[in-house]
């Protein structure tokens, strides 16, 4: 039998074998480490040093501002050697705090050390979870604290673990599972205590059959956790189509995950709060996934958050001798963001690195005609959109039409359009911009 | 030979009868025009290109008409059409001085430094929100002719990668100046003599690894201008045409070249 999955979806080469069996090697940085203080959703961190002020591995360099915000840590020893504006990987500028690297990655005093959890209480696990400055890992950066703190705790009936790593080339949550797998349970029971009547489900995609073993065995003694295996097809991992597999219930419009009584963490990210909670050790570095064809070695590695892209596609190996990169992309090919440079420095949020020999968005140009009107996007939008109706009203700038008629707002950006469209059309570019455009003229 | 009578006749009939319910309808449910809105209405260009705020020739005709807009609202038309116009209503007409969109780039093929080979929408906006503009400058002009496509006159044309307008051409309709997303085009005086050729915010040193003509933030041209007309802000000069005796010490001065006499290129 056919294991779960949504309606819609497409199904992308994985490219998982190259980095999938790699040892995960620790990767320490020697140059500058770069900390953008709009790592996450909500409002940009508050610098609390200066320039000059020496720094230890684990010290706050930037407090949460407001309510959905996140602190951030400092993931090397060393001085502060400026308080600018840098590019960040998306792209854009960003007030970045930039520490002089010493080579040492001296603790700060307290990290580190072991902690005896069972006394804790629901609202000092979440405090430590927000010292700890974690957000979701899985990519969209929401602050975990605010995630896990909705108003109606007791209603919560499942807590998902997001084990469905469905962008391509990218291995670092599989290789998380498989390795760390006592950990991310770990989490999944400090979770579960803020949720009293809620069980734990992690989902894993059924092409990871030894990451659902690992996980199946770390969980074995916990009745109210189980693995759940589910259709490898993107995107399996999305939030919403995720929640419909696990429990059946469809995300309404505009609802929260919480409105359905669900709430759903990355697997990192609940390997990331066992490690702040059980041993006071804060968000300073993540596995990470350096592939693609050009990569002379493609493999995963637990790199430190703010570490420059330059130097991990170096201990990579670099870009193969006879390849071109001819793209750069900050995530997997289906989500990922170009880059136009390696000089942009990793944020919490970003899970790989892949280098492409051959820029499918060109090719595509090329190709590219008019829309066949065929319907193919709408076959495959994982939400139930119409990409079609929704790029025409983007083309004619018809936002209120794309808004309100088309739901053009709650598009995901996966990209299953873009991949499917026989006329290669640059949808999802066109809807990321399109929405964009919306969010700015609402916030005027 | 009768039923051809009966049959102009009922034609005669129909043709009368239909004409008088007509005239009956046009006398019962004329609607109400201002003779004044129509007059004023025929004296603006009828373009509808929307440039003075209203959504047409029609809007502003009535705007005017009912005094909620200035007689010299129409910035196409410029003096000639607000003079027609306040001869017709009587009014006093305030001089106003002709207009003209300026691009404040010059980062063209040969000054700017080359960023990545960009693929995807080719509009402006499209690669500014992708952060991936072809020209390493984050404050410069992308080239992708979004302005162009914007003016409704056919004035701005893309010229080794940077936009320029046909001030012959241009109405000052200020379209190019909303559709530009790095806001770098700007309406400059007809008279003014000098203008400033560049947007960038970086300071200088940053500016010159990314461009040959860019504002490096020296402020030489701040110290030269005996008027005080020239101020920098944002690590850019910016010129008041106000203050300006286009005595043309700053374009002398400036080391970058970036101060330039606006008619050449």
């Amino acid at each position: 039998m056919s294991h779960k999955t949504f309606r819609g979806g497409v199904h992308p080469d994985g490219h998982k074998d190259l980095s999938k069996d790699c040892p995960i090697e620790e990767f320490l940085p020697k140059g500058e480490l770069v900390f953008p203080v709009n790592q996450h959703i909500g409002k940009p961190a508050k610098p609390v040093v200066k320039k000059g002020d020496p720094v230890l591995a684990g010290q706050l360099i930037a407090e949460a501002d407001g309510f959905v915000s996140a602190n951030i840590i400092c993931s090397c020893s060393g001085k502060v050697k400026a308080i600018e504006e840098r590019h960040t990987v998306n792209g854009g500028r960003a007030t970045c705090i930039v520490v002089e690297n010493d080579g040492l990655f001296t603790l700060a005093p307290g990290v580190g050390t072991e902690r005896d959890d069972t006394s804790m209480s629901g609202p000092q696990i979440l405090d430590a979870i927000k010292a700890a400055g974690i957000v979701g890992l899985g990519g969209a950066g929401f602050p975990t604290h605010v995630k896990l703190a909705p108003r109606n705790p007791e209603q919560i009936d499942y807590v998902i673990a997001n084990g469905s790593e469905c962008e391509p080339y990218i291995t670092c949550d599989d290789q998380l599972m498989r390795s760390r797998s006592d950990g991310i349970v770990e989490g999944m029971r400090l979770v579960l205590r803020l949720f009293p009547n809620a069980n734990g489900v992690i989902a894993i995609e059924d092409n990871k059959p030894e990451a659902i073993a690992a996980m199946t065995k770390a969980c074995a003694s916990d009745s109210n956790i189980s693995v759940l295996e589910v259709k490898a097809k993107y995107p399996e991992g999305g939030e919403r189509n995720l929640i419909g597999v696990v429990t059946g219930r469809q995300l309404r419009f505009g609802q929260l995950p919480a409105d359905l009584g669900c709430v759903v963490c990355n697997v990192s990210s609940l390997n990331a709060i066992y490690r702040a909670v059980c041993k006071s050790e804060p968000l300073m570095s993540r596995l990470f996934t350096v592939s693609g064809d050009a990569v002379v070695k493609p493999h995963t590695m637990e790199v430190r958050i703010g570490t420059s892209c330059r130097e991990l596609l170096e201990a990579a190996g670099g870009i193969k001798p006879e390849c071109i990169a001819k793209k750069i992309l900050c995530g997997g090919p289906m989500m990922g963001i170009a880059m136009s440079t390696l000089d942009v420095p990793i944020a919490k949020n970003n899970n790989a690195l892949t280098v492409l020999a051959q820029d499918e968005v060109e090719l595509a140009e090329e190709q590219m005609t008019a829309c066949l009107r065929c319907g193919r996007c709408g076959h495959v939008c994982p939400i139930g959109l119409v990409p079609q109706m929704m790029a025409e009203a983007a083309e004619r700038k018809d936002y209120e039409r794309y808004e309100k008629k088309l739901y053009g707002l709650d598009c995901i950006a996966c990209g299953s359009c873009t991949y499917i469209c026989p006329a290669k059309r640059p949808l999802m570019q066109l809807f990321k911009q399109t929405k964009g455009a919306i969010m700015a003229a609402k916030r005027k | 030979m009768s039923s051809i009578i009966i049959a102009t006749l009922a034609v005669a009939v129909i043709g009368m009868l239909i004409g008088i319910l007509l005239v009956t309808v046009d006398k019962k449910f004329k609607v109400e025009v201002d003779e004044k809105q129509i007059a004023i209405r025929e004296c603006l260009p009828g373009n509808n290109c929307g440039g003075c705020g209203y959504a047409g020739c029609d809007a502003l005709a009535s705007a005017i008409a009912n005094q909620e807009a200035p007689i010299n609202a129409c910035p196409v038309g410029g003096d000639p059409v607000a003079e027609k116009i306040s001869r017709m209503l009587g009014l006093q007409m305030e001089k106003t001085e002709k207009v003209a969109a300026y691009v404040k780039c010059s980062g063209d093929c040969e000054n700017a430094a080359a960023r990545c080979h960009y693929v995807g929408i080719h509009d402006c906006a499209s690669a500014v929100s992708s952060g991936l503009s072809p020209w390493t400058c984050d404050y410069g002009c992308i080239g992708f002719g979004t302005c162009a496509s914007a003016c409704p006159f056919g004035a701005i044309s893309v010229n080794h990668g940077v936009a320029s307008v046909d001030r012959s051409k241009c109405k000052a309709c200020g379209k190019c100046v909303a559709a530009c997303p790095r806001h770098l085009i700007e309406l400059v005086p007809e008279s003014a003599v000098y203008a400033v050729r560049c947007s960038s915010h970086d300071r200088g040193a940053a500016v010159k690894k990314v461009c040959k003509a860019g504002c490096l933030a020296c402020k030489l041209c701040e110290k030269q201008c005996e008027s005080g007309a020239i101020t920098v802000e944002n690590n850019v000069a910016h010129i008041d045409y106000e203050k300006c005796t286009k005595c043309g010490k700053c374009a002398e001065k400036c080391p970058a070249g970036v101060i330039r006499k606006k008619d050449v290129s």
